[in-house]
């Protein structure tokens, strides 16, 4: 009988042993991400103001139908989607037409691309401030500057961030954001089959019909994970819009209000329920990023 | 004969098309570097001096030299909490990657998909927990909190992008390892680190980078002591007088170490940002 089961008793050893080096990981992930969610989801239900902590109570649901139907927050779900959205589809047009520029060869290409990367790679706080003070200020930006110095004396001199705060925000981000899809995109387009381009030009396709019916397809993938991995980033973002207009101006996007709720309200049952909120919207949008990553990585594993 | 000219100038434009967006998206850090040298009055004319003469004032004041705080202790909490998560990564990730690629687990992909969940759970959906947790047990204001809380937020990232690296070593290498003798320990310095390395170092550059930028838990978790780079450089501006070199100047200077790092990672960026998803 023992020796029957020595093999079963080694074989889960065995396995244990595979999973061993996991463990820390796992453990640490689960501590510190799913602990604090579990604490915000029971906060939601409470009526809770850090101020009259004597007032604390459980309030099923009321959270939520407050963050509901405030006009303040539903105003910043709204912010949160334009922000987003607008963001996203312009940094990933743009990164597109910059990635097709870069898939060529031509003189000082590597020069180039360094040049393009530089806005990534600047803190984001640093780049609020750029925005904020060297390039929007009314007085002395260099936006108004350059109008100046074309138009003269008498030359517009607009108030960039008070005249169309939203679009503002999104600028400086687009500005960020669009390196990073060039880099995501320009990888998508070497990675298409030179031959298969070759053989449809030896057929007479023009280099847009090559870039309709061959190259977009083939970057549909590629376009879509752009598009997943900046939602998930631009949707949470807080440094732009705290440095650039402090959520002032109709800017205040969720992460900022959740922020602000918590931080100058202290009304820690409504900052909680609009934290869930927004996990349930990341949830949505990361439902479809892990999808398009797990397809792209089946796909690069059945490549290899 | 005409063909083959037409080709040869669209192809011309199209590399000076080129050329003219990466100076454009470059202008305003270029910019910001060319203000960071002029005087106070200088950076705050209209239309801009472009040729007014350089100065270091810009640095000078950014460094305390006009009395205000100086930016050493915020740069100094910025290295420790970003250079010791980055090590807590390492430490974690290196054997969970090992585990999911070289000896695959069952069910490897939901353990690599459970990560990258974590990495979309907004900050925001905890931050008020840990707030409360480290007033009650005292972590406020303390760098090694940040320590934790970065590890965590780098750790998905970085077991998906180790993860895809380690794959790369190929499993025939290691098995004849194995059949020389060799044990686990001799297989991961002498077969698996040389091969693997490049992409250990630039998931650690990248950590690093988030680590140095992130704002939104150090505005709320630390005050005075702890205060990270990018806290001090949005508590740095004044109503009062100008300040335009000086901040232009100080962002240079925060955002130096990402620049350095971000430029030696480049290589290994996309697939490092994208998980491992694009090559």
């Amino acid at each position: 009988m023992p020796a029957a089961k020595a093999p079963a008793t080694s074989g889960r050893l065995r396995a244990w042993a595979t999973r061993a080096p996991l463990l820390p990981a796992l453990i640490f992930m689960i501590t510190v991400t799913q602990l604090p969610f579990m604490a915000t989801l029971a906060i939601s239900f409470f009526d809770w103001n850090a101020l009259y902590p004597d007032a604390r109570r459980f309030t099923w649901f009321a959270n939520y139908s407050e963050v509901l139907t405030d006009p303040d927050l539903r105003a910043s779900v709204l912010t949160t989607i334009l922000l987003t959205a607008s963001v996203v589809l312009t940094s990933l047009v743009l990164g597109l037409v910059l990635a097709l520029l870069l898939d060529r060869r031509f003189k000082g290409r590597g020069i180039v691309r360094t040049l393009l990367i530089a806005p990534f790679l600047l803190v984001p706080v640093a780049a609020a401030l750029l925005w904020k003070h060297v390039l929007y200020n009314p007085e002395y930006g260099l936006f108004n500057g350059l109008l100046h110095w074309i138009g003269g004396d008498g030359a517009a001199q607009p108030d960039w961030i008070s005249n169309a705060p939203l679009p503002a925000v999104a600028a400086s981000l687009v500005w960020q954001w669009t390196p990073f899809m060039m880099l995501i995109l320009l990888a998508g387009l070497q990675s298409r089959d030179p031959q298969l381009i070759e053989a449809a030009r030896m057929d007479g396709a023009g280099d847009w019909q090559v870039f309709r019916h061959l190259t977009l397809p083939h970057l549909r993938r590629y376009l879509e994970l752009g598009a997943l991995l900046g939602s998930i980033y631009i949707v949470q973002n807080f440094d732009a819009v705290f440095t650039l207009t402090s959520g002032g101006l109709g800017t205040a996007n969720l992460p900022y209000t959740v922020y602000q709720s918590f931080y100058q309200a202290h009304e820690n049952g409504l900052a909680s329920a609009a934290g869930v909120l927004v996990v349930i919207g990341s949830l949505v949008i990361a439902t479809f990023a892990l999808r398009v990553v797990s397809s792209l990585f089946r796909e690069e594993g059945s490549r290899a | 004969m005409s063909d083959v000219r037409a080709k040869g100038a669209k192809s011309a434009g199209l590399g000076l098309a080129a050329w003219l967006a990466g100076i454009l998206f470059f202008l305003p850090i270029a910019w910001m570097t060319l203000t960071s040298f002029h005087s106070e009055e200088d950076a705050a004319t209209n239309p801009p001096s472009l040729a007014a003469s350089l100065t270091l004032d810009g640095y000078r004041e950014f460094f305390g030299a006009g009395g205000g705080a100086s930016p050493w202790p915020s740069l100094v909490n910025s290295t420790v909490a970003s250079l010791v998560s980055t090590l807590c990564v390492l430490v974690l990730a290196l054997p969970a990657a090992y585990a999911l690629s070289i000896r695959p687990v069952r069910k490897w992909t939901d353990v690599l998909f459970f990560f990258l969940s974590t990495k979309m759970l907004p900050v925001v959906a905890g931050l008020l927990p840990l707030y409360l947790f480290a007033r009650n047990t005292g972590l406020l204001d303390n760098i090694w909190l940040l320590v934790i809380l970065y590890t965590s937020m780098n750790l998905p990232i970085a077991v998906w992008m180790m993860q895809s690296f380690l794959a790369e070593v190929p499993k025939a290498v290691i098995e004849a390892a194995q059949i020389d003798g060799a044990r686990l320990p001799t297989v991961l310095a002498r077969v698996v680190a040389p091969i693997a390395l490049p992409g250990i170092a630039a998931t650690s550059l990248i950590c690093f980078i988030f680590s140095w930028n992130e704002l939104l838990f150090a505005r709320v978790l630390t005050g005075v002591v702890a205060q990270t780079a990018p806290v001090f450089l949005t508590g740095f501006i004044t109503s009062q007088g100008l300040f335009l070199a000086k901040v232009c100047a100080a962002s240079l200077v925060i955002s130096l170490p990402v620049l350095a790092a971000g430029f030696a990672a480049q290589d290994k960026l996309v697939q490092g940002l994208s998980l491992g998803a694009v090559k």
